[in-house]
């Protein structure tokens, strides 16, 4: 048995014609046979009616939303299926730059550098927006209030206590401990490390000059938890830490969270209200390349970001640029009024209507 | 480790012998193929040092030997060294070896000579399921449930015995380079353990019997007749273990502090090359900050084959009287 059993092996490595006399000589031809059949069959019905994917990649913070807008547009138009891969900002810029993904996505905006190296016009869309909390852990959890000074001052690591003057003015009522501050910062590159340095280089001279604006930067003090769960453990686990993290995350977590005074000196609770605010009172370039951070107005609050969805002008699948058209005009009227629901905060209405505008000049 | 394979190709040629007809065209694909996939494994290791040098170019050009020498890290002002990094891997990974190796090798040793027969399957299962913990929920328990402890019990007793020498001074955050150690040693246990324990298996049984006879202890036994003829292949064991202990990641991210600095006290948080590229890669925008993670990763690299070279050279001048048998 066993030299025969080896010539069919070289047979089927060798030649297709021995293959298919060998499979003659079996029974197993007529299953294979009608099994290729239902594959071709198969394969034929689906292009049939072929699916259209879109594809995109890119910031992980909006993933949620992004991910619930899919789900629900795919019940308005069937015939489209969006494929979202949430690998991170900086991945969403390399991948549309590289045209390998029909949209990008990202917590930042594009640098002048890396839109020069994209082969076309790249759009700015906001979508939606979030904030950075103040988080401590300190005994009995008292409600702090914060301001440029105390913040710049901790994340600098020059105001060392909790009982530092310049925290206790701010905090009257609140019993402040003789305790060192721990600082937490994101190890891993973020969104909202770039929305934190974003308002610190805003609010700071010092701050913009020594370390500056970045998804991560080289913290003058601190230990770094890496995503929003490890900064959340390391505030937790260690008395007299103080940390930032999203806004979802804490409310979701139920974390204490800090005021904080925003340019017009009024001290604000982080909202999806009061971020929304935030963005109707800052000032928002024609590209729509904007930070919000440190906002005018009564209601703002100061620490708070958009995040983008990135497609370019000239589309070059025209099939596929009109769908994709289609569900931004959705998302940005029908998916806006669902992301409050999920904490996120929606743009404003005049700000709706200049996106809107924009989406229409895409072009196929 | 070096696993002697001299035996085997007149065995094969036997066989080959043996069999008729000899058509011999099985036996040359089959010799082909297992060769293409040997040299395909080959070209994968260099690929991905061709891929990793490929990636850094720029950054090497831009920043040269600098990115070795010096410790700022800041991708703002793209001042990009990686010695804090390098610092914190070896660190860890010396602890990790300390605290693992004595560990391993003594159960290793209780499972193979001194265990009943009826505890010993159960302990080794343990130790294997121990290996099949996924890196994050290691690191997620190092979160919620070692550092507390640590910087509750042990870390205050050490500093209160040793606190006098640089390497335990300072405050006490948790987070340490040495709760990285310690997660790190937790995960390689595993591996050494049971790679020493195949390797005390094989020592033949004439070897001990020969001890006893000459009236040794079980001690003494252990120790001259065992340890000493398996030396090499323990060795071979602990160089696996120091294979993954310099590139665990997810687990050591979450409990080193992240902190790129170089601090003598084992309590200060620090930093490891798996970890940097792990958390800053995805949302690196620059061109010199990406390729410098690159670099990183190039380093890595190259500090995981030079680790397994100068293993491989220690193994050579190690007791060449010891016959190569005992690490089969």
């Amino acid at each position: 048995m066993r030299p025969r059993h080896t010539n069919v092996t070289v047979n089927i490595l060798t030649s297709r014609t021995r293959v298919r006399q060998f499979r003659r000589m079996t029974k197993l031809h007529k299953l294979s046979g009608r099994f290729l059949g239902l594959i071709i069959a198969s394969g034929l019905s689906a292009t049939a009616s072929a699916q259209m994917t879109i594809n995109g990649a890119g910031a992980t913070f909006p993933y949620p939303i992004y991910s619930k807008w899919f789900d629900e547009y795919a019940k308005v138009d069937p015939s489209v299926r969006f494929n979202y891969q949430s690998i991170g900002s900086g991945g969403g810029q390399k991948q549309i730059i590289a045209q390998t993904v029909d949209f990008g996505a990202s917590d930042g905006p594009m640098s002048d550098e890396n839109l020069a190296k994209a082969p076309g016009k790249i759009l700015h869309i906001p979508t939606v927006a979030g904030a950075d909390v103040v988080t401590y852990n300190l005994p009995g959890s008292p409600a702090l209030k914060f301001d440029a000074d105390a913040i710049t001052g901790i994340f600098l690591g020059q105001i060392k206590k909790w009982n530092d003057p310049k925290i206790a003015a701010l905090n009257a009522g609140a019993s402040l401990p003789d305790q060192e501050i721990v600082v937490v910062h994101r190890s891993d590159g973020s969104g909202t490390t770039y929305i934190w340095t974003d308002y610190l280089s805003k609010i700071s001279a010092e701050w913009k000059q020594k370390v500056g604006t970045n998804t991560s930067v080289n913290w003058p003090t601190g230990l770094g938890g890496k995503g929003n769960e490890g900064v959340a453990g390391q505030v937790k686990q260690t008395p007299g830490a103080i940390g930032y993290v999203e806004l979802i995350y804490a409310i979701q977590n139920k974390m204490p969270y800090a005021d904080v005074k925003n340019s017009a000196g009024k001290f604000v609770k982080p909202s999806v209200e009061s971020i929304t605010a935030a963005m109707a009172t800052a000032q928002i370039p024609e590209d729509f390349r904007f930070s919000m951070t440190n906002a005018p107005g009564n209601d703002s609050y100061p620490i708070a970001g958009a995040t983008w969805l990135l497609v370019y002008e000239q589309q070059k699948d025209a099939a596929k640029g009109k769908k994709l058209v289609e569900f931004l005009k959705w998302a940005l009227t029908k998916g806006e009024d669902m992301a409050k629901n999920l904490d996120y905060a929606p743009l404003p209405a005049d700000l709706r209507e200049r996106v809107l505008k924009r989406v229409d000049e895409i072009k196929m | 480790m070096p696993i002697a394979v001299a035996p085997e190709r007149p065995a094969v040629r036997s066989t080959i012998d043996r069999m008729a007809p000899p058509s011999g065209l099985g036996d040359k694909v089959f010799k082909w193929f297992t060769l293409a996939m040997a040299l395909a494994v080959v070209a994968l290791v260099f690929l991905v040092g061709w891929q990793l040098a490929r990636g850094s170019s720029l950054a090497i050009q831009r920043i040269g030997f600098h990115f070795l020498a010096t410790s700022t890290w800041d991708p703002v002002a793209e001042q990009l060294g990686a010695l804090p990094f390098i610092y914190g891997t070896a660190v860890s990974s010396l602890i990790a070896l300390i605290i693992a190796v004595p560990l391993s090798i003594a159960t290793a040793v209780y499972l193979t000579e001194l265990a009943p027969l009826w505890i010993r399957q159960p302990i080794v299962s343990l130790i294997e399921m121990l290996a099949a913990i996924p890196s994050v929920i290691l690191g997620l328990w190092g979160i919620f449930v070692m550092i507390p402890w640590l910087r509750d019990h042990p870390f205050p007793f050490l500093k209160k015995i040793f606190g006098w020498t640089p390497f335990f001074s300072g405050p006490i955050y948790g987070v340490s380079m040495l709760a990285g150690g310690i997660i790190i040693a937790v995960m390689i246990l595993p591996i050494i353990t049971s790679v020493s324990r195949e390797i005390l298996r094989s020592v033949p049984n004439l070897q001990r019997e020969a001890a006893y006879a000459l009236g040794a202890t079980r001690w003494e036994v252990t120790r001259i007749a065992v340890l000493s003829y398996a030396k090499k292949g323990l060795f071979g064991a602990v160089i696996l273990g120091l294979g993954r202990a310099l590139g665990e990641t997810m687990a050591v991210t979450m409990v080193i502090g992240n902190t790129p600095q170089i601090r003598a006290s084992l309590f200060a948080p620090g930093y490891t090359l798996a970890s940097v590229i792990a958390n800053e890669f995805t949302e690196a925008t620059t061109d010199v900050y990406l390729q410098a993670l690159f670099e990183i990763g190039l380093v890595l690299f190259g500090i995981t084959i030079l680790a397994n070279l100068l293993a491989q050279l220690l193994l050579k001048t190690m007791g060449s009287t010891i016959k190569s048998g005992a690490v089969q």
